[in-house]
């Protein structure tokens, strides 16, 4: 971990950071409003690769978790009028209980099963939140009164320091020991329980930190958009996209998956001018990345760094 | 009158369901491969059939031909391209191929779904049936579309049945699932089980995908949900049991029927995806699945 704060990751890291809140000062808001978005996307891709890349698990419902917090925040907040800052608090609460309810069943099951359980959570919730649509706006999306603030530079800051916070969080938790038997007990959960480790109650406590995180980022997304919707916030192309965000940045590196997330968002605006390829172009380029460079972005950086 | 119904319209899509999750679990037991490209290549066999219906004007039967050869051409496309290049990449390590595999063919799967929206438009597309009219039996009016679908979902798994059970490559293919290496010390080919079982399945996923648009009509924004469904049967049945997810889809066919027509067809698919989840909490590898 120390020697963390010496290596070329460190500083590249923090020159990035520092070379990203200079931007309000000389880009335009429809740039600032974009990278806002891949913020908080990096940060649920970060939260997944802390439980996929590390414990092992596929976890196919990344917006389950996502989702919960930011309904729970934005419900609680056009339902009830109650303060914002308060709301976002709730909405993470209320992911990590989504998480714990979530978790106890799914992690009594490996592989597959355990995909699927989790994609069910997400096919449930955007049923219940088409079902109850008096109380979710339904298919339409809920619309909220209240915005953290409409100053793009000052929105754009607090995802970046969000980000920060968060990287710095997760990835200080994946180095740390507790990140260490996650490793170990996602590539060989018997020699790791046979060490004496407690697998399930670790797999549990990623569990939350990554549900956690989720809900956080997804009630804050909600602030900024000034509405919740199933196609933003829970729909399973929104999970797709940030299992490809964190498989292509690299994963188990936990930075890369935020990497991942920012070129897949920035990448799909670029492309906006192909219309309806862009998507298909995203797709094929992430392709080729898992085909041939399986290590991801990162992965691949740090192999080389590696091995010079 | 309803009982009559619910028991004919929930037998076809149930048959339909069972035909469509037959491929994906025949794969899965044999190489442990999850292809996630499945409903992308179900909606490709209807669309495609639609389109040289309709557009070229070949006819239902050559449309429907025309189909299930895009879907068996897109099956080796997958296997060649996505799934081979996964399983024998050596920068890869061995326990993570399978998540490789998800991650490979969902986007795989994603490519398809955009390019058929980019050149066939994002709207719902029905196949022209190969039976038109209405019969009634015990006092339902029934399409023959609905009938005609039924019977050839039965008549293709048990097809199926016979060569799986009774023909030489067939008991290759269960020897492969039963047992890899031993295959190879038998002296046959991996490789061409593999790709024996990807055109049986590029066969299966084809009729699927072409009866379907027959019968409910398909855009692409069905590949997603389609694959979903073939999952959750597959999952339900027990992973790589054929019997089992023939169980699983008539038991979620039914169970979707009986929302739809009893409580609310908005419903339809809740009460499936609840009895899923209390299955996965009391007996975690599905119905009839191994563990």
């Amino acid at each position: 971990m120390a020697s963390f704060f010496t290596s070329r990751l460190f500083f590249v890291s923090l020159a990035l950071v520092v070379i990203a809140a200079t931007l309000p000062l000389y880009v335009s808001g429809y740039v600032l409003g974009l990278l806002t978005v891949a913020f908080y996307f990096g940060v649920f891709a970060m939260a997944w690769d802390l439980l996929f890349g590390f414990a092992g698990e596929v976890n196919f419902g990344p917006t389950f978790l996502i989702g919960v917090g930011a309904y729970t925040a934005g419900i609680l907040n056009a339902q009830f009028g109650w303060s914002v800052y308060l709301c976002i608090v709730l909405g993470a609460l209320a992911s990590v209980v989504a998480g714990l309810v979530l978790a106890l069943p799914a992690l009594r099951v490996r592989g597959p099963y355990f995909g699927l359980t989790t994609l069910v959570a997400v096919l449930m919730l955007q049923n219940f939140v088409v079902v109850f649509a008096d109380l979710t706006g339904g298919e339409i999306g809920l619309t909220i009164p209240d915005v953290i603030t409409i100053n793009a530079g000052a929105n754009y800051w607090i995802a970046l320091g969000f980000m920060t916070i968060s990287a710095a969080i997760l990835y200080g938790l994946s180095q740390s020991p507790v990140g260490l038997v996650l490793q170990a007990s996602g590539q060989d959960p018997v020699q790791a329980g046979a060490l004496g480790f407690n697998i399930v109650k670790h797999k549990l406590a990623a569990f939350i930190v990554s549900a956690f995180f989720s809900g956080l980022s997804g009630a804050l997304l909600v602030f900024y958009f000034g509405t919740a919707s199933v196609g933003t916030v829970v729909d399973v192309a929104v999970g797709v996209n940030v299992i490809v965000s964190a498989v292509l940045g690299g994963r188990r590196t936990v930075l890369g998956a935020a990497l991942g997330a920012i070129f897949l968002i920035v990448a799909g605006e670029f492309l906006r001018p192909t219309g309806e390829l862009a998507t298909f172009i995203v797709s094929a380029v992430a392709l080729l990345v898992v085909l041939f460079f399986p290590g991801g972005f990162l992965g691949a950086a740090l192999s080389r760094e590696a091995r010079s | 009158m309803r009982a009559f119904q619910i028991l004919i319209d929930g037998f076809a899509i149930s048959a339909l369901y069972a035909l469509g999750a037959t491929g994906f679990t025949l794969i899965f037991g044999v190489s442990g491969v999850l292809n996630l490209s499945h409903g992308a290549i179900m909606v490709a066999a209807a669309v495609a059939a639609w389109a040289a219906a309709s557009i070229l004007g070949v006819g239902t039967y050559a449309g429907a031909l025309i189909g299930v050869g895009v879907a068996l051409l897109t099956a080796f496309a997958t296997y060649f391209a996505v799934v081979k290049p996964i399983q024998d990449s050596r920068r890869i390590p061995n326990e993570e191929k399978e998540i490789f595999v998800l991650t490979g063919t969902l986007l795989w799967g994603i490519m398809i779904q955009e390019l058929i929206a980019y050149f066939f438009t994002n709207n719902a597309k029905t196949v022209l049936p190969i039976v038109e009219g209405v019969v009634e039996i015990l006092g339902v009016r029934t399409p023959r579309n609905e009938i005609f679908t039924a019977i050839v979902c039965c008549l293709v798994i048990g097809l199926l049945w016979l060569l799986v059970n009774r023909t030489r490559t067939g008991k290759a293919v269960l020897a492969a699932s039963m047992n890899p290496r031993g295959v190879t010390l038998l002296g046959l080919e991996l490789t061409n089980i593999y790709i024996v079982v990807w055109a049986i399945y590029g066969i299966l996923a084809g009729i699927a995908g072409v009866l379907l648009g027959m019968f409910l009509g398909v855009s692409s924004y069905s590949v997603g949900p389609l694959t979903a469904s073939a999952f959750s049967i597959v999952v339900l049945g027990g992973l790589g049991s054929v019997s089992g997810s023939l169980i699983a889809a008539f038991v979620v066919g039914y169970l979707e029927t009986l929302t739809a027509y009893l409580v609310s067809p908005a419903y339809r698919t809740i009460p499936a995806l609840l009895l899923l989840v209390f299955v996965m909490y009391i007996r975690p590898q599905g119905l009839l699945g191994r563990r």
